[in-house]
Parts: structure tokens; sequence; C-alpha cells
């Protein structure tokens, strides 16, 4: 176990290593980064003032380093719009995507697993037919379009939520139904095929066989077992989670971590960007630890190397 | 790729594959003919009828059916309108992707070693940053307007081809004539385009109809957010930006815009379901 985990922790050095390198030609995309960031008031004189400050100037593998051993320290440099390191303002923002994210993973969790489990066990009956007709619509529905259709009906018509902005926790309701829906859609069918490939295996017959009760063996050894896809499946539903919140924080004007990536995009203050993107990498790339982690707890047939 | 198309066009569509296959006819039809056949003009402002409701008749310019928007403009007409964009990016932001993401697990597949072991840890590196994020990031950076829009998606969105395509490949090495191949002396290259290639062309095709849908959602939440398409092109996301802004007083320019979308990606979806079940059984269930 000891040993999986150092060498999961290596790859997941070496892709955030890559990472650094994206998030740092990211912003040379066009060439020069200080026609991005330089205020277009700005002369000659003080655009070149302004490459020298950022040490734009020198060469590109030196900028590089430079980026690298100041970015493992967390340092990002200084924010263009907020007079604070880029990294401070984006963890400052981070607890409320965190919050969102986890509120609307629990709300996707609670409605997909059940209603994918009982749309496998009972195949084919109208339950199922809803179930799965309605997760169609789910994935095919952009999901800041569902969220503004959310404030139509219950902010404006029934006035029962805020429109936005976050100020308690009714401001939460809203942008975590939404995004808890739009996995609920993903995750749901997931189950569903899931526990369908569950009930099909010989253990099946053998549990069964033995006499016990279909409950114990829908339970006990059809849905522990279909929970295995469904645990790793959870990991790239959060990454899926975290982008869009980018666009559903907008939407609902979340002060969250997403909701500061597009503030920075229009204000051109690419550090911040630059921190948020990083950011948003290393959450997917722990999430995605802890899933195999886990996954290898629920399933002991997975033998760890 | 001539096959899969006589595959294709051997079966028998099912019931919703002919819904799909329905409602994709008509949005290219529309994305062609679209402004011939719309009964308004699309950019037309028409500063007598704004926000007008539903089924609003103008003495001049006829009835609104579905509504008027800011500035007096048929919310139909522009509906129709944004085919166009939807249609030409999705198409070519898909094929740019297909092409990289194909080209790219063949190789990683096909050499193998430490060349697919760094190959592959790009790719994951890709897709750890969130799609929309990296695609909000690289526009913010790069700037606006269909094209480079269009490049953003296609040079971003080829990791899930590239991932599929590996797999497949591995599986193809292995097969009986492609190792015939290799003892005949055949060269690699040759080995790679016409015995591997249409082994995985399959599995990348189904992928690219299904890869449509999510094309034309994250171009409408980028002009959405203002960093896609600009006006005065007309597209739904576009549409939607100007919907949020009167929200609270005219919810038809909200609402139309989103179901057009949601229709139009649920028909490519079981359009692409359809094809994966007569092409490639093994992919569903991704």
């Amino acid at each position: 176990m000891a040993r999986y985990i150092v060498s999961r922790l290596g790859q997941m050095v070496i892709t955030m290593f890559i990472v650094s390198l994206l998030v740092f030609f990211m912003i040379r995309l066009k060439g020069d980064p200080i026609t991005i960031m330089a205020p277009p008031h700005f002369n000659e004189e003080q655009v070149e003032a302004l490459r020298r400050a950022w040490g734009f100037d020198k060469p590109l593998t030196e900028q590089y380093w430079v980026f690298l051993t100041k970015a493992v320290t967390g340092d990002f440099g200084k924010s263009m719009s907020h007079n604070t390191g880029a990294m401070g303002l984006v963890m400052s923002r981070l607890r409320l995507t965190y919050l969102l994210a986890g509120v609307s993973a629990i709300i996707g969790i609670v409605i997909a697993v059940p209603l994918g489990v009982l749309s496998a066990l009972y195949r084919n009956s109208p339950l199922d037919v809803t179930v799965s007709a309605l997760a169609s619509l789910g994935t095919a529905m952009p999901n800041f379009w569902l969220g503004l259709m959310l404030i139509i009906v219950f902010s404006v018509q029934l006035r029962w939520f805020p429109v936005f902005g976050h100020e308690g926790i009714r401001s939460i309701v809203l942008p975590a139904t939404c995004l808890g829906t739009g996995m609920a859609a993903r995750l749901s069918r997931l189950t569903r095929s899931a526990m369908l490939e569950a009930l099909r295996q010989d253990y099946m017959r053998t549990a069964r066989s033995k006499g016990l009760t279909p409950k114990r063996v829908n339970v006990v050894h059809a849905l522990r077992n279909a929970l295995i896809p469904v645990v790793t499946a959870l990991g790239l539903q959060l990454g899926w989670l975290l982008g869009g919140s980018v666009i559903v924080e907008s939407v609902f004007a979340w002060p969250g971590l997403g909701r500061l990536v597009i503030e920075s995009i229009h204000v051109r203050d690419i550090t911040v960007v630059q921190a948020a993107v990083f950011w948003f990498a290393l959450s997917f790339i722990l999430i995605n630890l802890v899933v195999d982690l886990l996954y290898s707890v629920i399933d002991p047939r997975v033998k760890i190397e | 790729m001539s096959t899969i198309f006589d595959r294709l066009r051997g079966r028998r569509l099912t019931g919703v594959g002919t819904i799909g296959l329905i409602i994709v006819s008509l949005v290219v039809i529309l994305a062609i003919i679209g402004p011939y056949i719309a009964p308004h003009d699309a950019i037309q402002h028409n500063l007598k009828a704004r926000y007008a409701p539903l089924g609003y008749t103008d003495p001049e310019h006829g009835t609104y059916w579905l509504g008027t928007d800011q500035l007096g403009r048929d919310i139909l007409s522009r509906i129709i309108a944004g085919c166009r964009v939807s249609v030409i990016v999705s198409i070519f932001a898909v094929f740019i992707a297909g092409s990289i993401g194909v080209s790219y697990g063949l190789i990683a597949g096909f050499v193998g070693g430490w060349v697919d072991q760094i190959m592959m840890r790009i790719a994951d590196a890709l897709l750890s940053i969130p799609f929309i994020v990296l695609v909000v990031a690289i526009s913010g950076v790069v700037g606006a307007g269909i094209v480079t829009l269009i490049l953003i998606l296609g040079f971003t969105g080829w990791v899930t081809y590239a991932r599929v395509t590996r797999g497949e490949v591995l599986v193809a090495k292995e097969l009986d004539y492609v190792i015939a191949a290799t003892v005949v002396g055949q060269s690699k290259v040759r080995i790679m385009f016409q015995h591997i290639l249409p082994n995985v062309m399959s599995s990348a095709v189904v992928l690219a109809a299904l890869q449509v849908g999510v094309t034309i959602i994250a171009e409408s939440s980028l002009s959405f957010l203002g960093l896609g398409v600009q006006p005065p092109s007309v597209t739904w996301g576009l549409m939607l930006a100007d919907g949020r802004a009167s929200i609270g007083s005219a919810w038809w320019m909200t609402t139309f815009p989103g179901v057009a979308i949601t229709i139009v990606v649920l028909g490519v979806v079981f359009l692409g379901d359809w094809m994966r079940d007569v092409l490639d059984p093994r992919l569903r269930g991704e």
C-alpha cells in the first residue's frame, strides 16, 4: 500500500510538472504576455518598464525556471487588479467553490445512486424508462441554462431564493441543485449499467442458490460490487463539477474560484488565471488519488502493486 | 471510412435514432438556408417592439411568434440564424480535435515504450484541467471570435480521442493479421495506416458524433460568458447572455435559445448512440 501511494505521488508530481509547463506557455500563446497585461493607455516606455519588472525580457528557459521555483512555493506573482498575491486570492475563493461542489456532489449522489439501482433492478419498467429519459435530458441541457431557468422559476416568479450572490444558506440551494442534477444525470446512467453488470455475475447466482433473501442478494452482493465503477466515475464527475462551477458561479454570482477566473480574464489579470488553473488541476489530481485509494478499500480484489 | 458508411447504411434506424437523424438534418438545413426562410431579419432592430411577448403582432413587421429581445429582434429568427454558428463551430472543432487525437493515440499506441509513457502523461496533464476552465483561460489570452474559438476547441478537445484510439491500437497490434503483416516485412508506416487505422476508425467516428454535442454546449457556454463568438454574429450563447440581463422581465429571451440547444444536443446524442450501437457496441456505457 505504502509503495503504491509513493508511486502514485510520483506520477502526480510528473503530471503537475507538465501542468506547470502548460500554464506557463498558456499565457505566451500569442507571444509576449505583456501585450495582454499592459493597460491599453500605456505608452511604449511604460510597457517596456513593465516587461522588465516582470522579467519577460529574460530568456524563456530562465523565465520558466523562475516561474517553476516560485510556483512550487505557491507564489504565482502579484494580482494586477487586486493588490495581493495571486495565490492568496485563489485560496480566499476556494472554500466557496469546494462548498458548492461538495453540496452538489451530495445532491447528485443522493439522486443518482438509488435511481440507478432501481432502474437496473426493474429494467425496462416505466421507472427505468422515465429515469433514462430524464438522464438524457439532463446531459443534453447546458447546466448554465438550467441555472437560468431555476432563477426564472424560483427567484423571479416564486421569490423563494435570492437571484444571486452569497447570502447564507438559501443562496446555495439553486446553484447546487443546478450542478447536482447535472451530475445526477451522468451518474445515474453509470450506476444503472454497473448494477446490471453486477447482477449478471456468477456470484449472484451462487448467492441466490444459497437461499439468501433477494434483498440481501441485491444489497450486499450486487450493490457493493456495482459501487466500484461508480466510485471511480465519481472522481471524473467531481472534475466535471469543478469545471461546471466556472459557469454556474458566473450565472449565480457565487463568489467562488470559477467566478474569480472569469472576473480575472475580463480584467486581464493573468497571474490569477494561472494560479487558478493550476489549483483546479491540483484539486482534480488529488480527488482522483483519493478515489483510487478508496477503490482499493471497497474492492479487495484490486491487487495493489 | 467508406466501410463505416456502408455499415451504417445497412442498419435500420431505431426510433430514437430516427428522431436524432431528423433533428440533426433539420439543423443542418437551417444552417444553410435558415436566413432565407426565417420570418424576420435576425439582426434587424425594431425599437417599437422591444421585449415583445410571445405572439405579439407588429402592424408593420408581422408576428413575433417567440417574442423579441431588448432591441426588438425576433427570437425565432435569431434561433434559426444561430444554427449556422453551432454547425460550423462544432463540425470544424470536432474535425480538428479528432484528427489530432487519433494521430496522437495512433503514434503513442503503435510506438509504445517510453514515447507512449510521455505522450500519455501529457494527455493526463491536459485532462486534469477541467475542459471548460482550460478553454476559458486560453480564450482569455488569445481573444474571441469564431475562428479562434474553433481552433481553441479543436486544440484542447483531442485528449479523449487520443486515449480511446491508443487503447484500440494496443488491441489491434496483437491481432493475427497485423502480426502476419509484420512477419512478411511490411513497413511500419504501412502497417499503421493500412492495418491498424481502419480498426480504430469506428470508435473515433462514434466518439466524434458524441463530441459534437459537447462542443455545441462548450461554444454556447463561452459565447454566454462573452469569450466566444462576438456580436453581431448570432449565437444561442449570446442570446442567453442577453436574456440573462433581462431575466426578471422577459423570460422568453432565456428560455427558447436554451430549448434549442437542448433539442439539438439531444438529437446529436440520439444519433451518436445509434451509431455506437451499430459500429462499436463495446463503447457502450462510456
